[in-house]
């Protein structure tokens, strides 16, 4: 909300010493949040007169119309302008900046020759003297003594505060909120707005000719008070001042009626609707919309009515979105002689739920929303009625109101609790001052105190609530400051440690770690190829966009389209990896109800909900293409290719000590000979290889991209590690090159090998494959070394060895001997 | 041949210049042969030692054994000289530019987000707090109701939260990482220690200072007698580990539905006061709907936006180098090793 400190003066003493900014402190440090501080008038210099318009020559012949303004300034002497606005008449009253005089953005005023006239100075506009954005025309005056300062009548210098106010505080959204809470931050004296109205001062002058009211929907309103009057001259203009407080305040002059609805809301905090009474049949209603289904608001939008909208009508027709906005229909005009004044508390929720339906928010309903003093009902009614008595010469007919009586709640605390919540030690002196800031009434202690809180404060309620407003009143910057320590044996869960260890040895060996959005869209999952459940995605209701409706099944759709967006940024050669979440939709969904939080929900209903949340894997998934060690003046650098993907699943799986098993696989995305499946007790845990050269082309991607993903949370923990024993015995190594079908791969045959060559094979390496083309063979030469712990191994011993490793790979794999 | 002083002093003279004169060491062979060798003029005055008189063999014997051994010594003090040079010669030739580049591998590194999860995650590790996690996908009621935000309050509504479908199964992204706060209340008994690192969604479009995936590190204490000084005391002690021992932090007064008292904590890094997260503590009501005993037991709670940590601490200015995934920003941080 927006407040300038001219209007905060009246309510508060606040010491002539203070700077703007101090006061700005003294806001935040009780918890409004100031965004800016307006300084208006800072950068004006006079002078600037009320002036009187004498006459007006219209000048023709030029781009657009201009007049030769005479103008009166009490000086004796016409002084004559030239002005380019048109909504003036002679005998109006402008604003007129004289030679020498300097407006906002260091605009100097002069004397000078234009249009063929001398122009000795300039009529201005709202904007132009930096008071509104309003520059359609130059400012009328309603009132003020021809050759008077202007910048005085106007109130023109002021500072106004921008302050933000938390959905808990909205008693606060008024000068007379804010107005307690910089008096209580700066410790000086509050005069309570509200108290200055005095209600029984209003003489109903013919009771039966008010307009009626009536709560329908008790749920609705607790508190309704409608004033009517009589014989309003609604063609009068708002007075200069109320205007200015109205425009400070970031809203705008409408006519008179309107303004005063509009200038006790910004005082007190109470939103007032004025109907035109003589709309009004049978008296108002405070009704759920139900058989009403249609209602044009102020701002000629119909509106289709929810059956729960609050509204309030009268016998035949809805009149208003009650707390939200006023009825075309019963709008008051410069026709309008009789007003019904409505003010009501409503129920914050309701009225929510008003403006979030019609997307409609208002000055009004962000007040009700935030909850307001239900006493002001009938207080900020009054002050609008005599503001309408005393500025539009109104006649009071009578009230009618509706609703029960308010009670004051008391709550009683103890000044321990209260500190033990906070951990510091406050004097009962301290807690009791600062809640009688706020408008509490305190008594009692020293340890027990009865706290009557009143009526604009409904979220105070435990010892919380009392606690916070102590600790903001005294200062935050009093509490003091303890680390507490936790438990002994904090440490990394196995799969945290796991994903660090893993991200920073894919980081170390070249790889980019990138953080996707997880949101994708069909055309992505179909190109891919995705079937099966990693084509059951999630749809999200309220996407960012309509391009990216769905969640992701997998990481690979936005590790291609990150690798995309750098190869479209000039990179060439690339590896990224990425450690997330996916989302598939594999398990069915129903409805499920939600329990109450009053208290622990039973563990079925606990177990209810968790089991309601779908499963969410951990992958991790890296894409790789062009060089992955650079070409450069040592020579050609070594191109990514499909080996390089499998060895880094195998990598990650082997890391955490998993056995696991490679078979060849045709999974989308990957190319169908080109994809390595991996295995660990039978289940598929990764794939790698090179993508599909379909994929790869529909998507724009370098040749032979490729790709491996693992996924992290199907893989077990492997707890135990059995150290070896080391054998310093010397090794015999024995190499064999054996010729197999292509169609039998190196695993099989290494397996066959290891099976065959006994338990003191120590390793084994493939150290040549050629292809021995048109025959469908291909050569695999494999080194043997073997190794005793006890002894030296003889040369026959190992071509036993040898020879046992190659029966067992002829007998599984068809393997012969090269000759 | 007679042997003579005169002579012997004169082969002695030859044959030390000669070794001094040699340039490399095939010279210096050669000078051995001629002048050190059996062959040599002393080597063979020597030889005629046996054919003198008693008396003058011992003068003579001295005389050119002396000789013979400062020959000796001459030639091997060249002899190690010259080898030297020629090993430094070598070595010269053998000299590279040692700036050329060397052949290298693409350069990876770890999204800074991930660094700085680590580095959070070991320093309250440091204090016993353990690192919670869950899921991302989550229950609305886990989301939302368990933390005092009824199913009316304005942030349940479409424009702040993404819904999953079907709505019945009242799924949602998370909008913090607070459900795995009340997921820990559920499942563990207090005293509790955890910060609750992770990814987060909220409805905002994407510009320079907000984005619709972002991350939080929350932190949740419950035990006994905790108060809001351990609160303050703790977000100091954070504050300082990420952002160096002269950041300054102060609370503000403020709200959340699932903290009284509320506040915002600012910090004062490089000359002026930053919003940096919430906290509070735990409101009453979400410490009854976890079934903590109150009368036993209150609680902290605070929570970080990762990626504005982030920007304050490296002066990032553009979210959008943060979640495009270039790798030029993600290779600028490396492993993230101090």
């Amino acid at each position: 909300m927006k407040v300038p400190l001219s209007w905060l003066k009246e309510y508060v003493a606040i010491p002539p010493k203070i700077t703007p900014e101090q006061i700005a402190q003294a806001f935040v440090r009780v918890g409004f949040e100031v965004e800016s501080i307006d300084y208006q008038g800072k950068d004006l210099k006079g002078p600037l007169l009320v002036g009187k318009v004498v006459s007006i020559e219209e000048l023709s012949g030029h781009k657009k119309p201009i007049r030769y303004v005479g103008l009166d300034l009490n000086t004796g002497n016409t002084r004559f302008v030239i002005c380019g606005a048109r909504n003036f008449k002679v005998n109006d009253l402008v604003v007129v900046a004289l030679p020498g005089a300097v407006l906002p953005g260091n605009f100097s005023i002069s004397a000078r020759e234009t249009y063929g006239k001398i122009s000795d100075g300039m009529i201005c506009s709202a904007k132009e003297l930096g008071i509104s954005d309003e520059h359609a025309g130059i400012v009328v005056l309603p009132e003020g003594k021809v050759g008077s300062d202007a910048v005085k009548l106007l109130e023109i210098e002021d500072e106004i505060f921008d302050v933000a106010i938390n959905p808990d505080r909205g008693y606060a959204m008024s000068v007379r909120g804010l107005g307690r809470e910089l008096a209580a931050s700066l410790k000086c004296r509050f005069i309570d707005p509200a108290k200055q109205v005095k209600v029984s001062k209003l003489k109903a002058s013919s009771p039966a000719k008010a307009v009626a009211v009536k709560i329908e929907d008790k749920n609705g309103a607790d508190q309704i008070f409608v004033r009517t009057l009589d014989k309003v001259n609604t063609k009068l203009p708002t007075p200069t001042w109320m205007q200015r407080r109205i425009e400070k305040c970031g809203m705008r002059s409408i006519s008179l009626a309107v303004d005063i609805t509009n200038y006790v809301m910004l005082e007190l905090g109470q939103p007032l609707h004025a109907f035109d009474a003589n709309e009004i049949s049978g008296g108002l209603r405070v009704v759920s919309a139900n058989r009403f289904t249609k209602l044009v608001t102020l701002d000629k939008v119909e509106r289709k009515l929810a059956a729960d909208n609050l509204l309030i009508c009268d016998a035949n027709s809805a009149l208003a979105l009650a707390g939200t906005m006023g009825g075309l229909a019963s709008e008051v005009t410069s026709r309008t002689n009789k007003i019904a004044l409505e003010a009501a508390h409503f129920d914050p929720i309701r009225i929510a739920k008003n403006s979030r339906h019609h997307k409609l928010s208002s000055e009004a309903s962000r007040r009700i929303e935030r909850n307001t003093d239900p006493a002001l009902a009938e207080i900020a009614s009054a002050r609008a009625a005599q503001l309408l008595i005393e500025l539009a010469g109104a006649k009071y007919l009578g009230t009618s109101s509706a609703g029960g009586t308010i009670k004051s709640r008391k709550v009683s605390i103890t000044v321990k609790e209260l500190c033990e919540l906070i951990g510091t030690t406050y004097t009962l002196k301290q807690v009791r001052d600062s809640l009688n800031l706020i408008g509490c009434k305190t008594s009692g202690g020293p340890t027990r105190i009865n706290i009557q809180v009143p009526t604009w404060r409904p979220d105070l309620v435990g010892v919380a609530d009392f606690a916070e407003e102590v600790a903001r009143l005294v200062g935050y910057d009093q509490i003091p400051l303890k680390l507490p320590i936790g438990r002994a044996g904090a440490k990394l869960s196995s799969m945290q440690s796991r994903k660090r260890q893993i991200a920073i040895s894919l980081a170390s060996q070249g790889f980019s770690e990138v953080i996707n959005y997880p949101f994708v869209n069909q055309k992505m999952v179909e190109t891919l190829g995705f079937t099966g459940d990693r084509a059951k995605s999630f749809r999200i209701a309220n996407p960012m966009s309509d391009d990216f409706p769905l969640l992701r099944t997998h990481l690979i759709p936005g590790l291609l389209t990150t690798l995309s967006r750098n190869l479209s940024r000039g990179a060439k050669d690339l590896a990224l990896f990425e450690i997330g979440t996916v989302f598939r939709n594999t398990s069915t969904l129903g409805e499920i109800s939600l329990p109450s939080t009053q208290r622990r929900p039973q563990q079925k209903v606990i177990e209810a909900i968790y089991a309601s949340v779908p499963k969410q894997m951990l992958f991790v998934a890296g894409v790789v293409c062009g060089e992955k060690t650079l070409t450069s003046w040592h020579g050609k650098g070594r191109i990514y290719d499909w080996n390089d993907a499998v060895n880094q699943a195998s990598e990650i799986i082997s890391s955490t000590r998993n056995q696991f098993e490679i078979i060849s696989s045709d999974l989308a995305p990957w190319h169908p000979g080109r994809c390595a499946e991996f295995k660990v007790s039978g289940r598929a845990v990764a794939h790698a290889g090179e993508l599909h050269p379909r994929v790869i082309a529909e998507l724009s991607l370098p040749e032979r991209t490729c790709a491996f993903a693992v996924i992290l949370s199907e893989l077990p923990e492997v707890r135990t590690i059995i150290a070896p024993s080391i054998a310093t015995m010397p090794a015999a190594v024995q190499d064999v090159a054996l010729v197999v079908s292509k169609d039998v791969s190196a695993a099989q045959v290494e397996r066959s090998l290891r099976m065959g060559a006994g338990k003191l094979l120590e390793s084994i390496n493939l150290f040549d494959r050629y292809e021995q083309v048109g025959e469908g063979k291909v050569s695999l030469a494999f080194t043997l070394a073997f190794r005793a712990a006890d002894r030296t191994l003889t040369a026959e011993e190992v071509s036993g060895y040898r020879d046992q490793a190659l029966r067992q790979a002829n007998k599984d794999c068809g393997a012969v001997l090269r000759s | 041949m007679a042997l003579d002083k005169a002579q012997i002093e004169q082969e002695l003279q030859q044959a030390l210049s000669q070794i001094s004169a040699a340039v490399n060491l095939e010279s210096l062979k050669q000078v051995k042969i001629e002048y050190v060798g059996d062959k040599s003029p002393l080597a063979k005055a020597n030889q005629l030692l046996a054919s003198l008189e008693p008396a003058q063999r011992a003068e003579f014997g001295k005389l050119i054994g002396g000789a013979r051994a400062t020959v000796n010594e001459a030639f091997e003090a060249k002899s190690n000289e010259l080898s030297l040079q020629r090993d430094l010669i070598a070595l010269q030739e053998e000299k590279v530019d040692v700036t050329l580049p060397a052949r290298t591998a693409l350069k990876g590194g770890l999204h800074p987000l991930t660094s700085l999860i680590n580095e959070i995650s070991d320093l309250f590790i440091g204090i016993g707090y353990n690192i919670a996690e869950g899921p991302e996908l989550e229950s609305e009621w886990l989301n939302f109701d368990a933390l005092n935000i009824p199913a009316d309050h304005p942030a349940r509504s479409m424009q702040d939260t993404f819904f999953v479908e079907p709505l019945e199964a009242k799924l949602v992204l998370r909008t913090h990482t607070s459900p795995v706060q009340i997921r820990t209340m559920l499942n563990q008994k207090p005293p509790i220690y955890v910060i609750c690192p992770g990814k987060t969604y909220r409805a905002d479009e994407l510009d320079a200072t907000h984005t619709p995936v972002f991350h939080q590190v929350e932190g949740l204490v419950i035990d006994t007698n905790i108060t809001m000084a351990d609160l303050n005391g703790t977000l100091d002690y954070f504050a300082k580990s990420i952002f160096g021992d002269d950041v300054k932090t102060r609370l503000r007064p403020s709200f959340f539905p699932f903290t009284e008292p509320s506040a915002e904590v600012d910090i004062f890094f490089n000359g002026r006061w930053i919003e940096w997260g919430g906290c509070g503590m735990v409101n009453q009501k979400v410490l009854i709907a976890c079934g903590v005993d109150i009368e036993k037991y209150s609680g902290f709670a605070f929570g970080m936006g990762l990626e504005r940590t982030l920007m304050v601490k490296y002066g990032i200015t553009d979210m959008h180098d943060i979640v495009e995934g270039d790798v030029r920003f993600t290779q600028r941080f490396g492993l993230g090793i101090k």
